[in-house]
């Protein structure tokens, strides 16, 4: 269909930025401006890029489309790169997000411009091809090898606590990585291939799915995060610098969601739906657990942290739900919340870049000198809080009524999150934008700038249009996750109807 | 028509908004420098403001947050006609869909857009209007209109107007969404669409404290409420397939015998349902245990209680039932539950209204306790009745709001009864139509109030509920308690002695945008009764709403063949309480007094509401708090962290040191010989696999 490899260009487009930003050395003003138009520039051109596989991409096919194959390593290792609907929205997210943080960081970062552009231009790279990998191996290459540009964004240009947080983030990711390591060997050796899409049909012997479903979900829990291993996601949020905070957010934990989508349940059905109800549980203790906790926090950023985590206990349920509504709620949940937390990240980011400081109680009373800010940071409150005519919504609602099919139990203590998170966002709202305005520091606070509008008013367009017509997300994905969740079903019945058999 | 109803005043709103944010971004300059001296001037000119508007809160009973300190927004004016023609041209589109739904039979289902649509979960965004639909549209855009109205000169000192009518078209946007709602998921959208205007309102002077605890906790609760609501959705999803109220309502009948297990309990699957929704109901009607937020929310302006905490948001919960009748019908079991909690809020609420000085409040729990008359008639299978209601409440209620607010303002603000009294003189017109509006309420024979309360006790003595006898009782009781409070508001507020002279002597009429509206309400009170009867009440239900509410099928018969002392028995409650005010408040005004000496642990239960906010503080509030607190510090802190990576680095610090320490040189061998065994077990693993 496409006659230049589309999905490559996609994917390696930043890196070709990070490349030319490398080359333009220099430290002084005029250097830091290149860089950072050169990674603007790149991150535009490849977000005009990807909406050309929008365009051509066709919702109706399930299977993987733009696929590219080259041999590589070895007979059953190649580079094979394809999207399907449960990937490009994930592409589209990163690519559309891209160019906000690269605007994000344009004032607030003033120390190693040109390298904390080129962190973020491979980092991009690695995220795209996270999503299009077709291949195992390639797919752990790009998967592990984003820890390592988010390891030094935090390293180098975040706060005081930089150095505890970006160790226990990388202590705790590559734990889990090093068991999915063994698990991508184990399937090299049942399948004799490492090539994803025939993986999927490839029946995984009983046992084998146990072991591999268990060390692909301590590599995908530690990242979505799941309850108990989430304790690294509210230092590495409070020391990353803003646009950093935007990208782990929106992005670096969706990759925990859409492995479950693409490895977990397509590879170990059976192994899935007997692990289930411990996801299940972890998700609803994860959704009231880190609610609660949310409600106690006196740093705005680890408010929204454990609320990510919260929100993350959504996904994960509805994933494991296996229903249709679960999971396209599923991917849908973690588009929404990709936009709404990173927004809620930039608009901390906005206070953070005036006061330097997150704490709940240095603000009060912003809404009488900074109405424009009030507006955005009360749409993103009640995306947050999943009102509907918002994105938030949408995802939380689907989510539920997957999984109430399956497990009533686990709707209804899902549900509890409903309460809370107006609780704790409402709350955070009220001490940082309502009130009087009387502390000395705040009085001469302005509202936002172009820039931040630049970066703003277009997430909450998004937000506003997908909580009214999330359409566009859902047709988009719809094919591929019914195959998925057809595939899915038709494994367990049969196993459930041998098991009756004997 | 419809789409013109619903969607003028959300056009109003953005419009209005637009208004209000380009505004207040001129008054307030963009920059993310903070420090800049060229403009402290400015920054110090705000600061004062800000204190002025804060020391100015200090006064407690203090409806208006802001004193004219700040000049009015730009385009003020503008905002104000656009939202107001709009709702105006809403209101007359709506009553002429009324004629043509009720009287002409066009019912009507437009779709608008698609919404959720993933596998079987197919919502629309549509409009459907029947009669049901019709008389809200009715009650609410002519509310809604007056209120705007209203609010022109209610307002006229507000700073923040613009603002203040988008948020008032954005309600009306919410309120007609969900009551032309075609399926459940649309419901809720207006459900919390309303919540959300309802947040913005009770906390529009968001410099208050008081204001911003009143909202955020009116959202919370109703959260609670939506939590069953959510549930219920679900439910009926998992049940019948779909959200569409048509499809629900042909699945119902064959749903009934089955079961469900609710965490353990083998629930009959309609009852549950509907009582999950029903959860939703009480919380957006502010019925017993859901109720703390209503009186709370009267933090809001004035014309805001009239409209969304009187007339309309809170009878969402009612309209929700009513359009559920054909489920609710099924389940009998929870029509007992839906008449316990109306009869016990009646009741409740009316007893917290007889002791409370905060006109405002009184008028409030007014508001509670009626909206438990209507569930009581719902319960009882009379939802026409309770619809009737419902139209004549939001009339009188809203009257009566509004004209507490024409108090406030000629009192410049004052809102403690103790400190009013011996108004008429000062205050005619609006004496006249608190009057009417309390006739009206109190169910004075031929005023609107009669005919639907009255029905409303006569369908709980008819109907066959085994709370039939309980909600019987609490409501007659509950109609004496109504004429005693109302009539002592009035009482203390225009009759006696001046209680602040200054203010008295002060006193004056409100301008006209504020007495029109009052006027018509006024009108409304006393002619919304008697030719609506038979269409609500009467003979002529099943012509009128047809298939849009399911009623119990005899109801209505049985209503007009009880005996007649009991249809007598709500009036003389109501002259017995008018006689005991008289008594208590004009003849010996010291008896009130005695009373509460003498017992002073009744009153003090009274006035302190039963306690409720304090109970749900111990039980709810601050535990919630604990734990989450015991959950951060130590769960994350001390037991994730402890025993995860901050003990695990720790520990291989101390044992690396130790071992360092006792064995250097060997400590390579050891790590040489953990890897060689590493690999020996990868080796292994995958060889074993491989020799399958």
């Amino acid at each position: 269909m496409t006659t230049w490899p589309i999905l490559s260009v996609t994917t390696f487009l930043p890196l070709v930025g990070a490349l030319i930003v490398y080359l333009s050395r220099g430290d002084d003003e005029a250097a830091k401006r290149n860089s950072r138009w050169i990674a603007l520039w790149t991150t535009l051109i490849t977000f005009a890029v990807s909406v050309i596989l929008v365009m051509r991409f066709d919702p109706t096919v399930a299977d993987f489309q733009f696929v590219e194959k080259a041999n590589w390593l070895a007979t059953g290792i190649t580079y094979h790169m394809g999207v399907d609907g449960i990937s490009l929205p994930f592409v589209i997210l990163t690519t559309a997000l891209m160019p906000f943080c690269i605007i994000a960081s344009w004032t607030a970062i003033q120390s190693r411009v040109r390298e904390y552009m080129m962190a973020f231009l491979i980092l991009e790279t690695l995220m795209i091809g996270t999503f299009s990998a077709l291949d195992l191996l390639l797919f752990y290459l790009f998967f592990e090898g984003g820890l390592i540009p988010m390891f030094l964004i935090i390293g180098v240009w975040g706060g005081p606590r930089r150095v505890y947080a970006s160790f226990k983030f990388f202590l705790y990711t590559l734990l889990g990585s090093v068991l999915m390591l063994l698990a991508i060997m184990a399937l090299y050796w049942n399948g004799g291939t490492t090539d994803i899409p025939t993986l999927m049909h490839t029946a995984v012997p009983r046992s084998l799915q146990t072991w591999a479903w268990l060390a692909f979900f301590a590599s995908f829990a530690v990242k979505m995060p799941m309850w108990p291993v989430h304790t690294w996601l509210p230092d590495a949020h409070v020391e990353a610098p803003t646009a950093g905070s935007v990208i782990l957010a929106a992005i670096l934990l969706k990759m925990g969601g859409y492995g479950f989508l693409r490895f977990s349940l397509p590879m170990f059905p059976l192994a899935s739906h007997d692990f289930a109800p411990l996801i299940f549980t972890l998700s609803t203790i994860a959704i009231i657990y880190t609610s609660l906790v949310a409600l106690m926090q006196e740093d705005m950023k680890k408010l929204i942290a454990y609320s990510s985590v919260a929100h993350m206990g959504f996904v994960t349920m509805g994933i494991f739900a296996g229903t249709m509504q679960g999971v396209a709620g599923g991917v849908f949940q973690m588009i929404s919340h990709g936009i709404v937390s990173g927004a809620l990240f930039l608009c901390v980011g906005v206070v953070y870049d005036r006061m330097h400081t997150r704490e709940i109680a240095a603000y009060g009373g912003l809404v009488n000198r900074m109405p424009l800010y009030a507006l955005t940071f009360m749409v993103f409150t009640m995306a947050n809080v999943g009102l509907p005519g918002t994105s938030g919504f949408v995802g939380e609602f689907m989510t539920l009524v997957g999984t109430f099919k399956v497990s009533i139990p686990t709707a209804f203590f899902a549900s509890f999150g409903v309460i809370l998170s107006a609780c704790y966002a409402l709350w955070l709202y009220r001490k940082v934008v309502f009130g009087a305005l009387v502390k000395p520091s705040l009085m001469s606070v302005k509202d936002l700038t172009l820039r931040e509008c630049v970066t703003l008013f277009p997430l909450i367009a998004l937000t506003i249009l997908f909580g009214f017509y999330p359409k566009p997300v859902l047709d988009m994905s719809a094919a591929s996750v019914q195959q998925l969740v057809n595939n899915y079903n038709t494994a367990v019945t049969a196993v459930k109807a041998a098991a009756l058999l004997q | 028509m419809v789409q013109a109803i619903v969607f003028l005043p959300l056009l109003g709103a953005i419009l209005a908004g637009l208004i209000a944010i380009v505004g207040a971004h001129g008054r307030n300059p963009s920059g993310d420098t903070v420090e800049h001296h060229d403009d402290h001037g400015h920054g110090d000119a705000h600061a004062s403001a800000a204190h002025d508007g804060d020391g100015h809160d200090d006064h407690a009973h203090d409806d208006h947050g802001h004193g004219p300190v700040e000049p009015a927004a730009a385009g003020s004016r503008g905002a104000e006609l656009i939202t107001t023609a709009l709702l105006f041209v809403s209101a007359a589109l709506s009553w002429m869909t009324l004629v043509d739904v009720g009287f002409m039979h066009h019912d009507a289902r437009i779709q608008v857009m698609p919404w959720i649509f993933s596998g079987d979960l197919q919502v629309w965004w549509a409009l459907r209007v029947d009669t049901l639909t019709a008389v809200m549209l009715v009650v609410v855009t002519t509310v809604s209109s007056l209120v705007h109205l209203y609010s022109i000169g209610y307002m006229d000192e507000d700073p923040y107007r613009p603002r203040f009518f988008g948020y008032l078209s954005l309600f009306t946007f919410a309120m007609l969404m969900l009551v032309t709602a075609d399926n459940l998921v649309q419901l809720f959208f207006g459900w919390e669409g309303v919540g959300l205007a309802s947040y913005l309102l009770i906390g529009f002077w968001y410099q208050k404290p008081s204001a911003n605890a009143a909202a955020i906790k009116a959202f919370v609760v109703n959260r609670v409420g939506d939590f069953g609501f959510a549930l219920g959705i679900f439910a009926i999803f998992a049940l019948v397939g779909s959200t569409d109220f048509e499809t629900i309502f042909h699945a119902a009948p064959g749903l009934t015998g089955k079961t469900v297990n609710f965490l353990g309990w083998h629930a009959d699957a309609l009852t549950l349902t509907c009582l999950l929704l029903f959860m939703g109901a009480m919380g957006k009607s502010a019925q017993f245990l859901l109720h703390t937020w209503l009186p709370d929310a009267m933090e809001g302006p004035t014309p805001v209680s009239a409209l969304i905490h009187a007339a309309t948001m809170v009878t969402a919960g009612v309209f929700m039932v009513a359009r559920l009748s054909p489920l609710f019908e099924l389940a009998p079991t929870a029509q007992a539950v839906v008449m316990f909690f109306g009869a016990t809020t009646a009741f409740f609420a009316a007893t917290v209204g007889l002791v409370q000085n905060d006109i405002k409040r009184i008028v409030a729990y007014s508001t509670c306790s009626q909206l438990g008359y209507m569930f009581v008639a719902m319960g009882a299978g009379a939802y026409s009745v309770g619809m009737f209601h419902l139209f004549t409440h939001a009339f009188f209620k809203a009257l009566l709001f509004l004209g507490s607010g024409s108090v406030i303002y000629a009192m410049h603000h004052e809102q403690d009864i103790r400190n009013m009294g011996g108004l008429w003189r000062k205050i005619p017109y609006t004496y006249v139509v608190m009057v009417v509006g309390t006739l009206a309420l109190t169910g004075f024979p031929l005023t609107a109030g009669y005919f639907s309360k009255d029905a409303i006790i006569e369908s709980a003595y008819a109907s066959h509920n085994p709370f039939a006898v309980y909600g019987f009782l609490m409501t007659v009781v509950a109609a004496g308690l109504t004429s005693f409070y109302s009539w002592r508001l009035i009482f203390k507020t225009f009759h006696g002695e001046p209680h602040d002279e200054h203010h008295y002597e002060a006193a004056h009429e409100a301008p006209l945008w504020i007495l029109i509206p009052i006027g018509v309400l006024a009108v409304g009170s006393i002619v919304a009764g008697f030719p609506f009867k038979e269409l609500f009440a009467g003979h002529g239900v099943e012509e009128f709403f047809r298939e849009s509410v399911k009623m119990n099928p005899h109801i209505i018969e049985e209503m007009h063949h009880i005996p007649e002392t009991i249809a007598f028995l709500p009036t003389v409650m109501m002259v017995l309480g008018f006689l005991v005010s008289y008594l208590f408040y004009i003849r010996r005004p010291y008896l009130p007094v005695e009373l509460a000496k003498t017992q002073p642990m009744l009153y003090q239960f009274l006035l302190n509401k039963w306690y409720f906010d304090e109970l749900y503080d111990v039980i709810f509030v601050r535990p919630a708090k604990w734990i989450g607190y015991q959950l951060w510090k130590k769960g994350d802190g001390f037991i994730i962290d402890g025993f995860g990576p901050d003990g695990v680095s720790a520990r291989v610090l101390d044992i690396t040191r130790n071992v360092v320490k006792i064995q250097t040189g060997y400590l390579y061998h050891y790590a040489f010989a953990m890897l060689i065994g590493a690999a020996g077990l990868i080796t292994w693993f995958m060889f074993g696999f491989g020799g399958q």
